[in-house]
């Protein structure tokens, strides 16, 4: 499902990101991306949803090299891609439907189509309840389920979750992951970046471990990092 | 249609829709689109009117312009109509030669008509008119020559001096005029005044582009991380570009609206003064107002400046915003 191979990206100044990275997630899979802050996650991420390009090395999606995808291909990409980020990025002056919609609107869906889904989306995450609410009604906890519900409601093949529970107290954060395990159970990829270790721990799910820049682990359980 | 995932059913395909059904939901979206943007402008109501009234007020001048060339025209036209040429006889022309030049001249294909004018006519009429009557009692000889008044049939300035040419060669005629000299004046002025409006307008309309464009570009800022987020989640520049210009369409129509009602203001205004120099010169000209189709040109000409200033602002500036994201 989705493919790293010999991946390196330098910024311009020398800092290299990320170093020759290379994995696989199997479709269907679940797995924990981990390290230091400044350890190559969000690089790594921002790779996949091609908001940056690899220096050299390549990124495969479902065999398709993301290196072949133009600059006008990506919308269409990232329309696979579901993507949570740890501060959300709602529209914080549109309803809660609003946001969950943004994403069907985008691909030309209106009507009782359109409603039924991002509903059903919403049940998934337990928020019907707060459809027509603003975001900044809600707790943190509520907006990052929001941000969920906008991730999977065009039900892509791919999940990707950058710190969904970085502000989140433990019960919450168990919330949260149980929605993505939900998901997984459906047969879709999820990998999701955290570097909440007790989490990781209790979870047992394939943890990827990166230590600036470089993936030093690559297993069942967080062990590499010099804690 | 999905790049990733080769028969991913997505967006609206998804489901299955008739062309008729598609080409519907089309102009629904588009529609709606629109109100939208009429919403957004709504929302930021202070710099929405400046922008419009930069564009009312820019687009006056040359529209100003525009039509005092028309009413110029018309004008110079209406003298045109009347152009006639004037043939003083010589002074020992006969009754019978008279009537052969009449003959003569109505005979001709170019002339429309002939009226002859008496010298002893001639007299009485400028002895009642000019006020110098006394005068006129001491002399004893008419110093008049008869006077025959042609109406080329072809009254452009042109064919009348062709004609005007031909009549001087005529044995009996001892000078033939054509007063046209101030006609081709007034002719140059109205071209020299419609350059100056073109070039006028030319200069005004880069100012409205660039002022649109600006309004557009603060409301693109203003909405950064708006767009931000859409890019995240899969929408395309013309996605996110296409309120925008329906913004800018918006502003277009409202600047329009707002010329027009400027133009209507000053035409009343000026309604008054113009009457008060009409009557002086005893002319029966009535001030043209704005038509229809020039209404219509008026707002066609204000939409487009609307759509491409604001189409200059959205392909520099939405582009440029890049999905940071993460």
């Amino acid at each position: 499902m989705l493919r790293f191979e010999q991946v390196t990206k330098s910024y311009s100044g020398g800092f290299v990101a990320l170093d020759r990275v290379s994995f696989h997630l199997e479709k269907g899979e679940m797995a924990f991306l981990t390290g230091h802050s400044g350890a190559g996650k969000s690089t790594l991420l921002k790779l996949i949803s091609l908001i940056e390009r690899p220096t050299t090395g390549k990124v495969f999606i479902n065999g398709v090299d993301l290196s072949r995808v133009n600059r006008g291909q990506v919308p269409y990409v990232r329309r696979d891609i579901g993507m949570i980020f740890q501060n959300h990025k709602l529209l914080m002056n549109h309803s809660v439907f609003d946001n969950v919609a943004l994403p069907l609107v985008i691909e030309g869906f209106s009507g009782k189509d359109m409603t039924k889904r991002v509903h059903a989306a919403l049940d998934k995450v337990g928020l019907l309840d707060k459809v027509r609410c603003l975001p900044h009604t809600l707790s943190g906890g509520e907006q990052q389920r929001v941000g969920i519900a906008r991730a999977v409601v065009n039900r892509p093949p791919l999940l990707l979750a950058d710190e969904p529970t970085g502000n989140l107290d433990p019960d919450l954060s168990k919330d949260i992951m149980n929605v993505f395990e939900a998901f997984n159970q459906v047969g879709v990829s999820v990998l999701i970046a955290s570097h909440d270790l007790s989490l990781l721990a209790r979870m047992r799910y394939r943890t990827l471990t990166l230590k600036n820049g470089r993936m030093i682990n690559d297993g069942l359980t967080y062990s590499g990092a010099d804690e | 249609m999905s790049i990733l995932f080769q028969g991913r059913a997505t967006g609206a395909t998804a489901v299955k829709q008739n062309l008729w059904n598609r080409f519907v939901m089309f102009w629904v979206h588009h529609v709606r689109q629109a109100i939208t943007s009429l919403g957004e402008i709504w929302l930021t109501p202070a710099s929405s009117l400046l922008t419009v009234a930069v564009l009312g007020v820019s687009l006056t001048l040359p529209v100003t312009l525009h039509l005092m060339v028309k009413n110029l025209q018309q004008v110079s036209s209406s003298i045109d109509q009347a152009a006639q040429i004037s043939l003083f006889l010589k002074a020992d022309t006969n009754e019978t030669q008279i009537a052969e030049l009449i003959a003569l001249l109505q005979a001709n294909p170019e002339v429309a008509d002939v009226q002859f004018i008496d010298k002893g006519q001639a007299l009485a009429e400028f002895t009642a008119e000019s006020g110098f009557g006394e005068a006129f009692s001491y002399i004893e000889d008419n110093p008049l020559p008869h006077v025959m008044l042609v109406s080329p049939k072809n009254t452009s300035s042109l064919a009348a001096s062709a004609l005007l040419d031909a009549l001087k060669q005529e044995r009996y005629v001892e000078l033939a005029k054509l007063d046209i000299g101030w006609l081709e004046r007034l002719d140059a002025i109205v071209s020299l005044v419609r350059q100056v409006a073109m070039a006028v307008a030319l200069l005004l309309m880069i100012a409205v582009l660039l002022v649109v464009g600006n309004t557009i570009r603060l409301m693109i800022l203003t909405k950064k991380d708006e767009i931000e987020v859409m890019k995240l989640v899969g929408a395309t520049n013309s996605y996110i570009q296409r309120p925008f210009l329906y913004t800018g369409i918006w502003l277009g129509f409202f600047g329009g609206i707002l010329t027009f009602l400027i133009e209507e203001l000053l035409l009343w205004w000026l309604k008054h003064a113009i009457r008060g120099v009409t009557q002086l010169y005893e002319s029966s000209f009535s001030l043209q107002p704005m038509s229809l189709a020039e209404l219509g040109y008026l707002l066609l000409v204000a939409i487009s400046l609307g759509f491409f200033g604001s189409l200059l602002a959205v392909r520099r500036n939405i582009s440029q915003i890049e999905a940071t994201g993460l």
